[in-house]
């Protein structure tokens, strides 16, 4: 959804012009809602949270005590062990789910696509993660990775491994949510693989077939060219849902064993809910933010430069 | 054997192995559900399936799993029924009626960013702002949030949507004197309703399904079912199997909705993406 902003508002195709209403009341009633929501639930929280960023707030007996602090709080961003573990650890997690998610996926779309029956079963197995809630996904794994009865533990004693103790140890805890995050999204890349997959013009491949092209030169030379736009639309797409984790990690880990999980909107919620620091919080919020707008530009120009080239 | 017979055998392998992959953490925990406590404790592969669970979850005293689940369900369709209205007008408005071109997209790049902002973060802003407003832990408070928050993917969904109307029915609905709503409620929505239905559908899983937002955005009376779901796990001792059951309860939606709206949810989330 992300990649559309450019293609919606392009012109229709040339020489032929758009028959368009002229009733300037229907054309703002009709936005209006839509405006009213964005600027009141999306405009308004942000500049307050902005506001709150420079302040101290303290509840008693609800009325907000706000002391002013002017920057303190951004300058204890860059000194808070919480954040900066939660940053790399974001990143981290982002590129190994995302990078895992691409290539199952490709591979199951491609799959999907040379057989002729089943088709419609498949997809609808595959479908399931997404629509199960992210915290149902949580506990599902916790469950499945407990030490004493999960299930994995369960299979790899029958092959003789001992148990391991997937979520308690920090050098497998990561590793576990990553896993669980594959488990979980890999059936949306697949599906959007699928639908590229399945509009890539048909006489292209014949031709090749004709030229007596291998199945794995038209794998390389063909269809992952082709796929490009689909592969690099799927991966922001994932990259920006993968930066947002937050409930897989609420109930596997909670952040933890001490922050081998700890991924940036854990810290937030740690700092500004459980610890209450609203202020502080907020401050984690808009540096997100920021980052977020900064990371915005950076992929538009990056769209830019490959368009001009 | 011919090489791509071969070939399709193994793709049916492989692909049955990763559909096993995937259902079977799902119907484990479904089987949880119906096992006791010492039964899963244990490991048993084999056990008598009990109702105790489900009946614990539902009509216990101590249990709000009754009306977490209405909490959703009100959450889930009214935070729809605005997000789509609100965004289907606007997709029209914006892409098929006379604005001056910055408005939409300033409009829509706001909405990019906003769809980038983690929840948490956008909690964070809302319940500073919902609390001075005394919306805190209110049905309102957590609708309007939902709403706001599946709406940049309705506007984008149904501007897809409707671009697709052709501009001949339009032009001659209005020389038959259509215009403005008449044209919009008459003309356009049976057109687009199946657009209507997959960015339904999606907005009603993705609100369902909302968890960091609602988490702190409500208090007993107003928590939704994955908020009950953690509460569940994080018991001081924690019931699994009663976990499982709620569990198994919650994904109740998502199994109906695959099998009656599997075609719209296929649309919905392949064409926002790529088109």
């Amino acid at each position: 959804m992300s990649v559309t902003s450019a293609s919606m508002t392009a012109e229709a195709p040339a020489g032929v012009r758009r028959p368009r209403d002229d009733d300037p009341v229907w054309r703002w009633v009709a936005f209006g809602p839509a405006l009213l929501l964005m600027l009141a639930m999306g405009t308004l929280p942000l500049i307050n949270l902005v506001f709150t960023s420079f302040h101290d707030v303290a509840w008693s007996g609800g009325t907000a005590q706000w002391t002013f602090r002017g920057l303190d709080h951004y300058g204890e961003l860059s000194s808070d062990p919480l954040v900066s573990a939660g940053v790399v650890n974001t990143i981290v997690f982002a590129l190994g789910a995302v990078v895992g998610q691409l290539v199952l996926g490709f591979v199951l779309a491609l799959l999907v696509s040379r057989i002729d029956r089943g088709q419609v079963l498949f997809r609808a197995v595959f479908i399931l993660p997404i629509l199960i809630p992210g915290i149902v996904i949580g506990a599902i794994w916790k469950l499945m990775l407990n030490f004493d009865f999960g299930l994995i533990n369960q299979a790899i004693g029958l092959l003789g491994i001992g148990p391991h103790d997937w979520l308690g140890d920090a050098g497998t805890a990561l590793l576990s949510v990553i896993v669980v995050d594959i488990w979980h999204w890999t059936p949306f890349c697949f599906l959007l693989f699928l639908a590229g997959i399945e509009s890539l013009p048909g006489d292209v491949f014949e031709a090749s077939r004709i030229d007596g092209a291998s199945p794995w030169q038209e794998f390389w030379l063909i269809t992952v060219p082709l796929m490009i736009p689909t592969i690099a639309v799927t991966f922001a797409f994932r990259l920006v849902l993968a930066f947002k984790v937050f409930d897989e990690v609420y109930l596997l880990t909670g952040g933890g064993p001490g922050t081998a999980t700890e991924v940036i909107s854990f810290t937030l919620y740690q700092r500004f809910f459980t610890e209450d620091r609203v202020g502080y919080g907020a401050a984690i919020s808009v540096a997100v933010i920021f980052f977020i707008c900064l990371l915005l530009v950076a992929g538009l120009s990056m769209r830019r430069l490959g368009r001009a080239q | 054997m011919t090489q791509t017979s071969r070939g399709r055998a193994i793709a049916y392998v492989v692909l049955t192995v990763v559909a096993v992959a995937i259902v079977i953490p799902v119907l484990w925990i479904i089987a949880a559900g119906f096992r006791t406590q010492i039964s899963l404790l244990m490991g048993d592969v084999l056990f008598t399936p009990v109702l105790r669970n489900f009946q614990e979850v539902l009509f216990s005293k101590g249990s709000d799993f009754l009306d977490n689940y209405r909490n959703s369900i009100i959450v889930g369709g009214l935070s729809t029924a605005i997000c789509v209205l609100a965004g289907t007008l606007a997709a029209w408005s914006l892409e098929r009626l006379r604005w001056p071109r910055w408005v939409a997209h300033v409009f829509l790049a706001w909405a990019l960013v906003f769809q980038m902002i983690p929840p948490v973060a956008l909690a964070s802003a809302w319940f500073t702002m919902e609390r001075a407003m005394q919306l805190d832990n209110t049905f309102i408070g957590l609708i309007l949030a939902h709403a706001t928050l599946n709406l940049p993917m309705a506007v984008w969904l149904m501007a897809v949507f409707v671009r697709d109307v052709p501009d001949e029915l339009v032009e001659a609905a209005r020389i038959d004197g259509a215009s403005g709503p008449t044209l919009f409620t008459r003309i356009v929505l049976p057109i687009i309703a199946p657009g209507l239905a997959a960015t339904t559908v999606l907005c009603f899983v993705f609100s369902w399904n909302e968890f960091a937002v609602a988490l702190n955005l409500t208090n007993k009376g107003t928590a939704t079912v994955p908020v009950a779901i953690a509460k569940f796990a994080q018991d001081f001792e924690i019931q699994y199997t009663q976990m499982a059951a709620a569990a198994a309860l919650s994904i109740l939606p998502a199994l109906v909705l695959l099998l009656i709206g599997q075609r719209y949810i296929v649309k919905g989330l392949t064409t926002g993406a790529i088109k």
